[in-house]
């Protein structure tokens, strides 16, 4: 599915879209992460917790669990929400 | 009191030939200062990791080549990056320090990595990492993954002395001042602010408090450990049985084997006062140190003293000190140094160097006697490091 990428993480995927796959949304960051080693820690804790300045969307919702169901033809954002100067 | 640890200059002046390096970190990106050998022009390269928090930028003395800095961002999750050409390419580390998981999720995640120490000359690729929230971490494949190191960061006594986040600095309570005895390098130390400093004498397998004579915060219990906040351990390469500490509640110094820390800013002026961050030891004389006094009064302004910022040395472990200022601002000067923002190289004479809260870098070159401006307009400085590479 598409996955739009956020500009704090352009240095992993050096583009703003790319695609990815899996049944859930943990397992689409899995797949992100095998693409691009180390983007998952920086938008997920070791305690599996979106980070608190990470917003992920899937087709226009906001979602907060790792387990949350995805659907191929899902559309995911990935946003990088306010965090000060 | 009879000088200790002291080395000849001719022995000193070998270094001269080596090239320098100032490794500066802030909150919005790493440089690197190429200084000539005379250590009076620097060229800037930078920035590195531009918009990146950058806590600490290490280069590793077993090899000269390899650096590592702890970064994050104020979007994404901490991380390392590791250089082995001195800054012309970095890789992320494959696996940044990190807590366990706990089955509950519930667990304590690294919010930034604060503090990187190279491990033992006879321990090639070692290093430690300390973290906030607090936690101790060590990497074996010089930086590339790294694993939680002995058992503080789950032992309950070890949480209890951490407190939670109100307990610590402004942004997150730290582990610091990793000092690895350059005799043992199964004999380790580190500070935690708060939280005490602690030792172990059998590589890291268990740790203990070393907080006798330490004060705290007037009207509280200076036998709980919890309430000791050290800013800055140092140890002397020279003579590695004595220490020294900048501590939120003054200056000290301890002489091992015992395990009762001298407080020796008492002799500091008065309207001067012991409180501070940084601490910088002399690489070949374990009599003299330097410090930079911060405003510490009514609600910590975290500002130099009257806005007339000062290194303080003293030469005679402790006993008395003397203000080095030549060439800094006489008057409303308001910034400060953070605890890992000052340090010193090993020329003879040596050159002292510190990095401000208002993004200058100063250096000396005479020991602190006379001050320069070298850099300004950066970020606000987190740390600065002086290195040797080959």
């Amino acid at each position: 599915m598409k996955v739009h990428i956020p500009g704090a993480l352009r240095s992993y995927t050096e583009r703003s879209e790319t695609e990815a796959g899996g049944t859930t949304l943990g397992a689409l960051l899995a797949d992100l992460e095998r693409q691009y080693p180390g983007i998952r820690f920086r938008m997920v804790d070791e305690q599996d917790r979106i980070r608190r300045h990470i917003r992920i969307f899937v087709n226009g919702d906001q979602v907060f669990a790792l387990a949350h169901a995805l659907d191929a033809n899902d559309e995911v954002v990935i946003v990088q929400a306010l965090s000060g100067g | 009191m009879a000088r200790v640890g002291t080395v000849s200059a001719t022995k000193l002046k070998k270094t001269a030939t080596r090239k320098m390096l100032l490794l500066v970190a802030t909150r919005k990106g790493a440089w690197i200062y190429h200084g000539d050998a005379a250590r009076k022009t620097w060229q800037a390269d930078g920035p590195h990791f531009l918009g990146h928090i950058i806590n600490h930028i290490v280069l590793d003395p077993r090899d000269g080549r390899t650096l590592l800095a702890a970064a994050k961002t104020g979007h994404l999750g901490p991380t390392v990056f590791r250089s082995t050409d001195l800054g012309r390419t970095w890789k992320e580390a494959a696996q940044p320090p990190a807590f366990k998981k706990t089955p509950d999720g519930k667990g304590r995640a690294v919010d930034h990595t604060f503090w990187l120490t190279p491990g033992h000359a006879t321990e090639p690729g070692v290093w430690y990492a300390g973290t906030s929230p607090q936690g101790l971490f060590r990497s074996a494949d010089g930086g590339v993954t790294w694993t939680p190191f002995s058992h503080i960061n789950d032992d309950p006594r070890y949480i209890e002395w951490m407190g939670t986040v109100q307990d610590g600095t402004p942004d997150g309570p730290k582990l610091h001042s990793i000092i690895v005895d350059p005799r043992n390098p199964a004999h380790l130390y580190f500070g935690m602010s708060g939280g005490g400093v602690h030792e172990s004498v059998d590589g890291g397998a268990t740790f203990r408090p070393l907080i006798d004579g330490m004060e705290v915060v007037g009207g509280f219990d200076r036998t709980t450990v919890a309430f000791h906040d050290p800013h800055c351990v140092r140890i002397c390469p020279s003579h590695p049985d004595r220490l020294y500490q900048q501590n939120h509640c003054g200056i000290y110094r301890i002489d091992r084997p015992s395990n009762h820390w001298v407080r020796i800013g008492v002799t500091m002026p008065h309207e001067v006062g012991d409180i501070g961050f940084t601490m910088t030891v002399h690489p070949h004389d374990a009599d003299t140190v330097w410090v930079f006094p911060m405003d510490g009064q009514t609600v910590w302004p975290r500002t130099s003293p009257e806005g007339r910022p000062a290194v303080y040395v003293t030469r005679d472990a402790g006993q008395s000190w003397r203000r080095l200022d030549a060439g800094l601002p006489a008057s409303q000067a308001w910034w400060t140094v953070k605890r890992q923002a000052m340090t010193a190289d090993t020329f003879d004479p040596l050159g002292l160097y510190f990095g401000t809260t208002s993004g200058e870098l100063w250096a000396s070159r005479d020991e602190g006697g006379k001050w320069a401006c070298i850099a300004q307009h950066l970020p606000e400085i987190y740390a600065v490091e002086a290195a040797l590479v080959a």
